[in-house]
């Protein structure tokens, strides 16, 4: 079964394939063939989870690609644990936004279309987590970020939807350049992309840390770009203008992950280097402090779960820069069920109130419960608190962060995750309860979209008990890194359960019993509050010192090529004209000259003829006389 | 002795004369008058011929007989082609008459 | 030296010098003059040349006529000085090489000649020989000789009449 498990990917390329060219055709029957791919896809996920359960492990080449030389590059799977956790992760996923869409983007013009990119998206991922090599895995890296690109800028007659899509493209593939010198250099020194032979090679000592580290490191840009850490975190807000299933599927729960994931896949080589770990740590930890920070004043909804998708990122990354493997993975696991959740019915509330800003809602408890519910249960679940599942992952992060000795580490990690509860209360708060401030007649979803809803509730409160205690941190049994299990610390739990606590509490007095006025304490600070409302001016950041001068290069380059081939061109032209001047001159004074030479001639041979013509009949007389003394000459001296 | 040749070298002389008349007069009479010297040189030299080479037939001197005569008719065209073109031209000059000239 | 070559030399002598003058007297009239002596030297040459008809024939109609008729000729036109010979030098120069040259090549085919000189005795008389010869052999030029004239005559005279008498004489 393992062995055909390419088939998992490929189901969803074919269908991708039959969208975009009968899509037009198909209509609403495209969404269904879609489906059923994905469909397939995780069931047959869940049959290789219970395999993998047992035991049984692949990695196999199926086919080779030649490069230069004895090089050849491998194109397999491989299937160890967190290949099958990932592979349950994406299908299950894709499958609750493929269902949900079918409600979301009725009627839209190219909804086939839609159901294509979200197919290929899908396959593209499918490939990515089960690459046995990083050929492979690039390969497919690359082609979700295409997908991510298509699907942001889905509704691109929106210009910034357009720019969104451009953006994200542009970020991601500077993360994406670093990780190709690192593959480049990984190629170059082991002679072979496979994980496998890598890792040997590196473990085997053949490889020095700081080539180690320097690989690492690079390879870590393209995390950083596709898991939208500080400092390439900007195209994420901005790539919310899709469609909100896109930003469910994408950015919240897979294409996000794909960071992650390689880390995680390269633990091997990150663990010989603690200098890259540690980078990876200090990075991750800035990411989620900094997100969390902006999240906190946001008035678009998708925005705030945008930068709440950031800041868990960097939590995932924090993990396993201070070694924790499994709880990175683990935060990953459940973060894809309530951020999913979070995402859908934040697409279910637009979706009924016809926009996203939270200030014009309110009160939509009411009227949509089955939303507000669970929406209400991955709220709580993202602020830690037990036994949610978000709780046991977070909970995690804090165990490894303390028993690896970064304390600084799990102080800014508390605080963090005391303004993730704090902000999403927030959210929750002004948005369903109190009263409704907008003018749309309000109304609960239909089934597509509130029956995902209902099952990633479901996940959201029980994805985490695997790896609690409770069922014998079965998780850590299942994927590990060399040695497995932490004891729990109760001080930690405590800490971090207060920490959840304390943010709910402050944003209950805020925003439910309005304690205080939150715009007093926007009065209070506004410096602080506008640095924060413009995300730390980051975009403008990056506009004046990389954009700005990229563009005026450009300009400066298109000026010379502009000359250059313009002045090429009249160049040419110039010569050309001068050479027909040439042309023209020989023409009139030595073709012409020729002509009227000839003719001139004639003209003086006249001249000179005429000259006999004098009319007078002597010099006739004379001129016969003179014939006669000729013809006599000639007779005799010739004639004889 | 005279011979037959001294009688040709007069003819000669009076026929270059005669020649040199024709293509120098400014007057057109004078033309005439050099044409008819060269006439006349011409008839001695017929009648120098015949006297020498055949003395007992006269066809030579009967030549220069019809020469005279026609000479005369000649003249007498000549002249009057002269007058007419003197009254029109009231010149003698033959370099005025050079209507044909280019 | 005898008798006959003085002669000779003396008739020739004037016949060249006259000749001489004939081209180039201003005068046309002194010309005409000289024209004349021109014309009896020449009958005196026929004379030694035992041409005596011819002689005679010479004076009669080109003395007795023909420059009667050139001094007439002379005489309307009213123009008795000439402007003499050509003034252009090249012209003159010209023509004299020419004759020159002329007379040279002349005279060398003359002295090549091997003429058949007979020594024999002119036909005595001549008159009636003539005569014979004018009446037999030569009647048909003799007889064109005169329609000749005839023509001659007329076309002189409608050449030099003037114009009215012409159409008068056309017309009327």
């Amino acid at each position: 079964m393992l062995s055909s498990a390419w088939l998992i990917p490929i189901v969803p390329l074919g269908t991708f394939v039959i969208n975009i060219f009968f899509g037009k055709r198909l209509k609403g029957a495209s969404a269904y063939i879609s489906i059923l791919a994905i469909g397939f896809g995780f069931f047959y996920s869940l049959g290789i989870l219970f395999r993998v359960f047992g035991g049984e492990r692949l990695d196999a080449s199926l086919l080779w690609v030649p490069l230069a030389g004895e090089m050849r590059l491998g194109v397999g799977l491989l299937i160890d644990e967190l290949a099958a956790v990932m592979l349950l992760v994406v299908t299950s996923v894709s499958l609750m936004v493929q269902i949900y869409s079918v409600g979301y983007m009725h009627g839209d013009i190219r909804y086939s279309r839609f159901y294509a990119y979200l197919s290929l998206f899908s396959a593209a991922m499918l490939g990515l987590v089960l690459a046995n090599s990083y050929a492979l895995l690039f390969v497919c890296w690359e082609l979700v970020g295409l997908t991510s690109y298509l699907l942001i800028g889905f509704w691109f007659e929106k210009k910034e939807a357009a720019n969104a899509g451009q953006k994200a493209f542009i970020t991601t593939k500077l993360g994406d350049i670093g990780m190709f010198i690192g593959i480049l250099v990984l190629l170059a020194n082991v002679g072979s992309l496979g994980f496998k032979e890598v890792f040997h090679f590196a473990e085997a000592g053949e490889m020095s840390v700081g080539l180690i580290t320097v690989a690492s490191l690079l390879l870590f840009c393209g995390a950083v770009g596709k898991s939208a850490q500080f400092p390439l975190h900007v195209w994420l807000p901005d790539a919310m203008e899709g469609p909100t299933p896109v930003s469910a599927l994408i950015h919240a729960a897979t294409m996000v992950a794909a960071g992650v994931y390689l880390v995680a896949r390269s633990f091997p080589l990150f663990a010989l280097s603690p200098a890259a770990l540690e980078v990876v740590a200090t990075i991750g930890i800035i990411t989620a402090f900094l997100a969390a920070s902006i999240a906190l004043v946001q008035n678009d909804i998708k925005r705030i779960l945008a930068y709440s998708t950031i800041s868990q990122l960097g939590f995932m990354m924090t993990a396993l820069g201070v070694g924790g493997y499994t709880a990175g993975i683990f935060h990953l696991f459940t973060h894809a069920f309530f951020k999913a959740l979070l995402f859908l019915g934040a697409g279910s509330m637009i979706h009924a109130a016809h926009i996203n800003d939270i200030r014009q809602m309110g009160g939509l408890f009411k009227k949509m419960p089955i939303t507000g519910w669970t929406f209400l249960l991955a709220c709580l679940s993202i602020a830690g608190v037990p036994p949610l599942a978000g709780f046991w992952s977070k909970d995690e992060i804090f165990l490894e962060a303390l028993r690896t000795g970064h304390t600084v580490i799990l102080v800014v990690g508390l605080l963090t995750a005391c303004m993730t509860a704090f902000y999403m209360f927030r959210l929750f708060f002004i948005t369903f309860t109190g009263i409704y401030r907008g003018d749309h007649p309000i109304h609960e979803s239909p089934w597509v979209m509130t029956l995902p809803l209902a099952l990633l509730g479901f996940m959201a409160v029980f994805a985490g008990l695997p790896g609690s205690p409770l069922m014998g941190n079965g998780f850590h049994h299942f994927v590990h890194f060399e040695e497995c299990g932490v004891e729990p610390s109760g001080m930690v739990m405590a800490l971090s359960i207060l920490a959840g606590l304390v943010g709910i509490f402050l944003a209950w007095l805020l925003y439910y019993r309005q304690a205080w006025d939150p715009r007093k304490l926007i009065k209070a600070a506004p410096g602080a509050y506008r640095f924060l409302l413009n995300k730390w001016y980051f975009d403008e950041v990056y506009q004046a010192g990389v954009v700005r001068p990229v563009l005026g290069l450009s300009r400066v380059l298109d000026w010379i090529d502009l000359r250059g081939v313009d002045g090429g061109v009249n160049g040419v032209a110039w010569v050309a004209v001068l050479i027909s001047k040439i042309k023209r001159l020989f023409d009139i004074y030595i073709v012409d000259g020729l002509v009227n030479l000839s003719g001139a001639f004639f003209m003086a041979l006249g001249k000179v003829g005429r000259k006999f013509q004098t009319g007078l009949v002597q010099n006739y007389a004379l001129v016969l006389l003179f014939g006669v003394v000729i013809l006599v000459l000639a007779k005799l001296f010739l004639g004889g | 002795m005279i011979t037959l040749y001294h009688y040709l070298t007069v003819s000669l002389l009076l026929f270059g004369i005669g020649l040199y008349g024709i293509l120098t007069r400014r007057n057109a009479i004078g033309i005439l008058m050099s044409i008819e010297l060269v006439l006349n040189s011409v008839n001695l030299n017929l009648v120098a011929f015949s006297r020498f080479i055949t003395p007992q037939v006269l066809s030579g001197q009967v030549f220069a007989l019809f020469v005279i005569a026609v000479a005369a008719g000649e003249a007498v065209i000549g002249l009057a082609i002269v007058l007419s073109i003197y009254r029109c031209r009231n010149t003698l000059d033959p370099e005025d008459i050079n209507l044909m000239k280019w | 030296m005898t008798p006959y070559s003085l002669a000779f030399y003396l008739i020739s002598f004037v016949a060249v010098v006259a000749a001489l003058f004939v081209v180039t007297m201003r005068n046309i009239f002194h010309s005409a003059l000289c024209l004349i002596l021109a014309f009896f030297a020449l009958a005196g040459l026929f004379v030694l040349l035992e041409a005596e008809f011819v002689a005679v024939a010479q004076v009669l109609i080109y003395v007795g006529a023909i420059t009667i008729l050139i001094l007439f000729g002379i005489m309307l036109t009213h123009r008795l000085t000439d402007k003499g010979v050509r003034q252009a030098s090249e012209g003159r120069f010209i023509s004299l090489i020419v004759v020159l040259v002329l007379g040279a090549l002349i005279s060398i085919v003359l002295r090549a000649t091997r003429f058949p000189v007979s020594s024999e005795e002119v036909a005595h008389p001549a008159i009636p020989y003539l005569g014979k010869l004018l009446m037999t052999q030569y009647l048909w030029p003799f007889e064109v000789v005169s329609v000749l004239l005839l023509v001659a005559l007329v076309g002189a005279i409608v050449i030099a009449a003037k114009d009215e008498v012409i159409r008068k004489k056309a017309g009327g």
